[in-house]
């Protein structure tokens, strides 16, 4: 790993525990759906991987469908919660959800707009990239008209967490089923499923400590959802295809032991982003923390977010030259091309493109100490020099 | 030195890239995004900047063990190079985006921007050789004539040069994807591209005509009859001959070609071949690489990419040049540059505004 590695958003290394539940499996063999002794050995290690997933994140283990991540969750929670409200009701046709949502939930909407007639309904957040109560009821207006809600936990990008249990009890009013991409917040920030009022979460291992390619949905279990694998009938019969045991086992271990050390962590990753983003702006370099920031707290921003805007520069920049110095970071959501543009949250939250052109984020994990932030903060006013004198050289 | 070796994806850059490294360069590589939209995969020989050659691009990055990026240029690409080309068609004339992309992208913006985040040159895998010179340095023509690429680097000029470096201007092509199958790369028998990148079906004429709308005129005989009508004048290149889609067939049996064209009237003059013949052109935006002659010189002149190099004599006016060539030659279009060389040695570039006759008579030969 590089020196500073401040990409832990993007994914974070993996848990010495994980990595031990993860080998200890892979070289155990049996199919777990299998009905011989070696299968049921097997099914052991899902259904207790399961039980622990879903003891440290407050979900019966019954709602728990394993899947290959995030994206394959948010993937099955809206396509699979529409068809299946479509199906009971024809004229549930909205999708709410807000414009700062990642584009593994994005997309899946855009796609049901663009093939099956749905309409996308923008909750959208306010300047401090926040979805409040208020604009989620605005774009809720028709409610028998609104096949489900899908609002993030907290944002990829620059860290602000919504008031998840209030957008779910407004949903909850008018009998919606609603649905967070919680990818960011799992391991980071407390999440009880039963307590946060919400139908289907989606999370992934790699984000907290687990493996990258293993993921879960959380699914009430009144929750209704056509299934988008047909096969074999896993997992509830909506996610078919064998299931990953070693990757269970990996998953759950990761996820207990996140949220085992969560208080603990979450404090110290807290003083470590303050400091970055109040060491940042006293650099009296004009940069900007963009979106909501209490300091000492972890209420509105995730423990080890930090997202900054330099004006007069391009976030490509600012990457190449933190990098070049040592220090990894992210530009964004970076597309497949590695092509940075000005970010689609950015933009949501009325920040004009120019302004969003150089963002950089940089993310804290289990693994970050005050020697990152103080490397960052070292270079950051050399890089910001030249990243300007380049963009007005481009 | 710290160096960016521009990196398109294709065999000749991937190669320059390593030469880079191999004599003791400090080399990062970028691949420039010039396309807002563009493509997954490569269909064609065609069109480039897709995800594909972005991943070409960064597999050979990773080879070589170099840092890789990726800038978006795609403004000032869109700006510089497709509005101008756009621009320059709507005014009956006939650019090459290929020599605007090199001096106002990749030894422009490219090249400004890597300055400034620290560099100190940009390599390509262009086919030219830069030589230091008594005055500085110079632009040669490639060693493989077939490949030579000076011709779209005529633009540059010697400071530009200093901060250049194309380290496959002494070796051919077909030894260069020889190194570069030696070297591991997969991009050794990629196909090499063709054409202007950013149309990539070829059909420029469609292009420019959802840009430009139709402008239906009429095309006339060199007498000034009509003989047939286009739906845009600005679809016609001088000494054009396919395409013209003729009411009806010449009378004597010869070849009918573009020998004119009016933006004004927005007609297109078509005539036999005999008419195409110019010998006398006049350059704007002359562009010097090194001192500009001070007086008339005798020096080769190139008006089109691959085409052959004709004596001349050459007065420079300023900002224009005056270029009498030594014999006639056809099909010089307007919006084209030419390339004046000293033997191998590019000496300076223009944008030609008129080609016409300078002598009564062609020379006798």
């Amino acid at each position: 790993m590089p020196a500073h590695y401040l990409d832990h958003a993007a994914t974070t290394p993996v848990l010495a525990v994980a990595r031990e539940a993860l080998i200890e499996h892979l070289g155990q063999t049996g199919n777990p759906s299998a009905l011989n002794s070696a299968g049921r050995a097997m099914r052991r290690v899902v259904e207790e991987s399961r039980e622990r997933l879903a003891g440290a994140l407050g979900a019966q283990p019954s709602e728990v469908i394993f899947t290959s991540g995030g994206t394959e969750a948010d993937n099955l929670a809206i396509k699979g919660a529409y068809a299946a409200r479509q199906a009971a009701d024809p004229a549930r046709r909205g999708i709410v959800l807000s414009g700062i949502e990642h584009h593994a939930v994005l997309d899946p909407v855009e796609f049901l707009v663009e093939s099956l007639g749905a309409a996308a309904l923008f909750a959208e957040p306010d300047d401090r990239g926040v979805v409040t109560v208020d604009a989620l009821r605005d774009a809720v207006r028709d409610p028998s008209s609104i096949a489900l809600i899908s609002i993030m936990w907290a944002n990829n990008e620059i860290g602000t967490i919504q008031p998840i249990g209030e957008l779910a009890a407004v949903a909850r009013e008018h009998g919606i089923p609603i649905h967070s991409d919680a990818v960011q917040a799992v391991g980071h920030v407390p999440v009880d499923f039963a307590a946060s009022g919400l139908d289907l979460l989606s999370l992934t291992g790699h984000k907290l400590g687990g493996p990258v390619g293993t993921g879960a949905l959380l699914a009430r279990r009144d929750a209704k959802l056509t299934p988008q694998l047909h096969g074999g009938g896993q997992e509830r019969l909506v996610r078919s295809g064998t299931v990953d045991a070693a990757g269970a086992a990996a998953l759950a271990a990761a996820v207990e032991a996140a949220v085992g050390m969560l208080a603990v962590e979450s404090a110290r990753l807290i003083t470590l982003r303050d400091n970055l983003i109040q060491g940042a702006l006293d650099l009296d370099l004009g940069i900007e923390v963009t979106g909501a920031w209490t300091p000492g707290s972890a209420m509105d921003r995730l423990p080890g977010n930090v997202h900054l805007r330099v004006p007069g520069t391009d976030g490509d920049s600012l990457l190449f030259l933190l990098d070049a110095a040592g220090i990894c970071c992210a530009t964004g959501s970076a597309c497949t091309a590695g092509v940075p543009r000005a970010s689609h949250v950015l933009l949501a939250m009325g920040i004009p493109e120019e302004d969003a052109r150089g963002a950089i984020r940089l993310s804290l994990g289990h693994t970050s100490t005050q020697a990152d932030v103080a490397a960052v903060l070292a270079a950051l006013p050399e890089a910001v020099a030249r990243a300007r004198r380049a963009r007005g050289a481009a | 030195m710290r160096v960016v070796a521009a990196m398109s994806g294709g065999v000749d850059s991937a190669v320059a890239a390593a030469r880079m490294l191999d004599a003791g360069h400090e080399v990062v590589g970028v691949h420039l995004a010039l396309s807002r939209s563009a493509a997954t995969l490569r269909e064609s020989a065609r069109g480039c900047c897709t995800l594909e050659d972005a991943g070409d691009a960064r597999r050979v990055a990773d080879m070589l063990g170099i840092p890789f990026y990726v800038w978006d240029l795609a403004d000032r690409f869109q700006r510089d190079v497709m509005d101008d080309f756009v621009a320059e068609y709507a005014a009956g004339r006939t650019p090459n985006p290929c020599l605007r992309c090199n001096e106002k992208i990749k030894f422009s913006a490219l090249l400004d921007k890597a300055l400034a985040l620290g560099f100190d040159a940009v390599a390509t895998g262009h086919y030219a050789q830069i030589v230091d010179g008594p005055a500085g340095r110079e632009l040669h023509r490639a060693v493989d004539a077939a490949k030579d690429q000076s011709y779209v680097l005529g633009v540059l000029t010697a400071e530009q040069l200093a901060q250049a470096f194309f380290p496959l201007g002494d070796t051919t092509k077909p030894m260069v994807r020889e190194e570069a199958a030696a070297r591991g790369f997969y991009v050794a028998k990629k196909p090499d591209s063709y054409d202007i990148c950013f149309i990539p079906d070829g059909d420029t004429r469609g292009w420019l005509t959802k840009r430009l709308g139709e402008q239906p005129g009429k095309i006339l005989d060199a007498d000034g009859s009509v003989v047939g009508h286009h739906e845009g004048a600005y679809g016609f290149t001088i000494g054009q001959r396919k395409g013209l889609g003729l009411d009806r067939s010449a009378m004597d049996g010869q070849a009918r070609y573009v020998v004119g064209i009016d933006r004004a009237a927005n007609t297109v003059t078509i005539g036999t071949a005999d008419l195409l013949g110019v010998d006398e052109i006049v350059g704007m935006r002359a562009l010097w690489c090194g001192p500009a002659p001070t007086g008339p010189s005798q020096l080769g002149a190139q008006v089109r990419a691959h085409g052959e190099e004709v004596p001349a004599t050459v007065e420079p006016d300023g900002t224009r040049v005056r270029v009498l060539l030594d014999r006639r030659i056809r099909g010089i279009a307007p919006g084209q540059s030419v390339v004046l060389y000293d033997g191998t040695r590019v000496v300076g570039s223009a944008t030609i505004e008129t080609a016409g006759r300078g002598r009564p008579t062609e020379p006798a030969s």
